[in-house]
């Protein structure tokens, strides 16, 4: 198996209440230099899914099953020491709110550096070379590491974030709904400057998005979830171009096209719940 | 062509913001740089842009929520600047909103049906027993049910949210609506049902919308018209299908083109 990362039989559910699956046996895979995108409404579960991965699930929730290989080892085995050695470094990590995932009293570049000086070792003149040689990769003029991030724009934010995940040189990077928060003709920078980044540095990119429009653009592999569930997966021309499950369908067809020719149709969950659940 | 019942020019809106070291400076932003719109009976004209724009800051001014600084809004022929304080309040139960966030625009200590039927209250509509009548009537076209009127606002979902606030503000059979980024706090499919009953409730009650939005792709399916804001201005305006397709100002271009979903970025 080439598989950058493998999810097994996924399952979560609350600690008090492990009937309810919040996420209930999901399954998918990722390789390397590839873009996976799930995709789901709100409390489908895919950013627990992603959580899960990085071993960071909220205390409250738990992994009753199911396994996450990444690069041949099985991380649910791991210790948190172990994890530490892995997010930051092996898997980068960017989120929705560029704001509230940076320290708002640190420079940007001291939180670019964080990453370096803790997983590499790096120090002096080498970390601030290094971190220079980020914002210019991210298209951020170098002389901004000493900004604040409140001096910074949502896009440039987002684009220090970008900087701090690629920053160890990860073999995959996790995106959970990054261009959410983001203006359109920015979010279409963002979309751009991740998938060159991705190309140049041959990462696997698991990218967490509701947008269609968004999956088509970047996507290699599609993982549709509903309700916890994997309802469909496989490469993006099928998913979007022939979907199969109803449910796929019915997404599909609630999404308003640039065109306006199609016609708007909204999910009846009534016959979803008869037809195909 | 339908007359207008909505038609605003030389629109000016200016903000101070501090600015420099430690915020003791002071620059002005132009939220309106002299905007001119105007909406048709009966049809949309959505606003688009992006954050900062001043679409939102239109919006205000527009309904007089906000002063202008200079500047004519004329609803059915009247300037709305120039009326007085009860003139305008009698005048607004012509021109209702819906916010964008259906959780901070809702009084959470008001039952639905209070805050339903506070604007027919307000603006003498009926006695209560007709009032209640109009309420129970209104909710229940927006897809909610009479048992609705004695829950609170938090024991509902966004989308249902959104239908509290839609029924609030057409409960008092107003003419025009400004929508503003009613769907963008939504799941799509909740987001294609809040449109298919803005779009149906258009046709019944013969209502005009100022619709904004940030979402092109929705734009497209809501507008008749569109303006385009940048920077306190309205670059363009116009048929919607026509801007669509032939775009002549180069930030229409670009945001257009910045629709996801046209352009394969993975190779």
């Amino acid at each position: 198996m080439n598989d950058l990362l493998r999810i097994e039989g996924l399952t979560i559910a609350p600690a008090a209440d492990p009937q309810r699956l919040l996420v209930n046996d999901v399954s998918f895979a990722l390789s390397p230099g590839k873009t996976t995108c799930i995709v789901g409404e709100s409390g489908s579960g895919k950013s627990l899914s992603a959580l899960a991965i990085m071993g960071l699930l909220p205390s409250a929730l738990q992994r009753q099953a199911g396994h996450v290989i990444f690069q041949g080892n099985d991380l649910t085995t791991f210790s948190s020491t172990q994890m530490q050695d892995i997010r930051g470094k092996r898997i980068g990590m960017i989120f929705q709110e560029p704001m509230t995932s940076l320290n708002p009293v640190l420079n940007v570049g001291f939180q670019i550096g964080e990453s370096l000086a803790v997983h590499l070792g790096l120090g002096g003149k080498a970390l601030k070379s290094k971190v220079a040689a980020l914002l210019e990769q991210v298209g951020i003029p170098p002389e901004r590491a000493s900004s604040y991030p409140d001096e910074l724009s949502g896009g440039q934010r987002q684009r220090v974030m970008i900087a701090m995940s690629i920053a160890c040189e990860p073999a995959m990077l996790i995106a959970d709904e990054p261009t959410t928060a983001l203006d359109v003709t920015v979010q279409a920078q963002i979309l751009s400057l991740l998938a060159e980044l991705k190309q140049r540095m041959n990462m696997g990119m698991l990218f967490i998005t509701h947008d269609f429009g968004v999956v088509a653009d970047i996507a290699d592999d599609v993982v549709v979830m509903f309700r916890g569930q994997v309802v469909e997966s496989g490469p993006v021309s099928d998913v979007l171009g022939r979907p199969q499950h109803p449910y796929t369908q019915a997404l599909l067809a609630c999404v308003p096209d640039a065109a306006g020719l199609k016609p708007l149709k909204p999910i009846d969950y009534a016959w979803l719940n008869e037809a195909a659940l | 062509m339908s007359e207008l019942i909505l038609s605003a020019k030389g629109l000016v809106k200016t903000y101070q913001q501090r600015s420099g070291k430690y915020g003791f400076g002071s620059t002005t932003i132009n939220a309106l740089d002299d905007v001119a719109v105007a909406v048709r009976r009966g049809s949309t004209l959505a606003v688009v842009g992006e954050s900062g724009s001043g679409k939102s800051t239109l919006a205000r001014c527009l309904l007089q929520l906000q002063p202008l600084d200079a500047g004519e809004v004329y609803f059915e022929g009247s300037n709305l600047a120039g009326l007085s304080g009860s003139e305008l309040r009698g005048a607004r139960r012509h021109l209702q909103m819906v916010f964008q966030d259906p959780f901070a625009s809702l009084n959470p200590r008001m039952k639905v049906g209070e805050i339903v039927g506070e604007g027919l209250l307000i603006h003498h509509m009926g006695n209560a027993a007709a009032r209640r009548d109009r309420v129970v009537r209104m909710l229940e076209r927006v897809g909610l049910s009479q048992a609705d009127m004695q829950k609170y606002p938090h024991e509902f979902s966004g989308g249902q949210r959104q239908r509290i606030g839609i029924a609030r503000a057409l409960v008092l059979e107003p003419r025009l609506v400004v929508c503003d980024e009613p769907v963008s706090a939504l799941d799509v499919s909740i987001q294609a049902q809040i449109l298919l009953l803005l779009k149906e409730l258009q046709q019944e009650m013969g209502l005009s919308y100022l619709f904004i939005s940030h979402d092109l792709r929705v734009v497209r399916h809501m507008a008749d018209e569109i303006a385009v804001m940048h920077r306190g201005r309205v670059v363009e305006q116009g048929d919607v299908a026509q801007i669509y397709a032939d775009p002549q100002q180069e930030y229409t271009r670009k945001l257009l083109n910045s629709i996801p979903g046209q352009h394969r970025l993975a190779h």
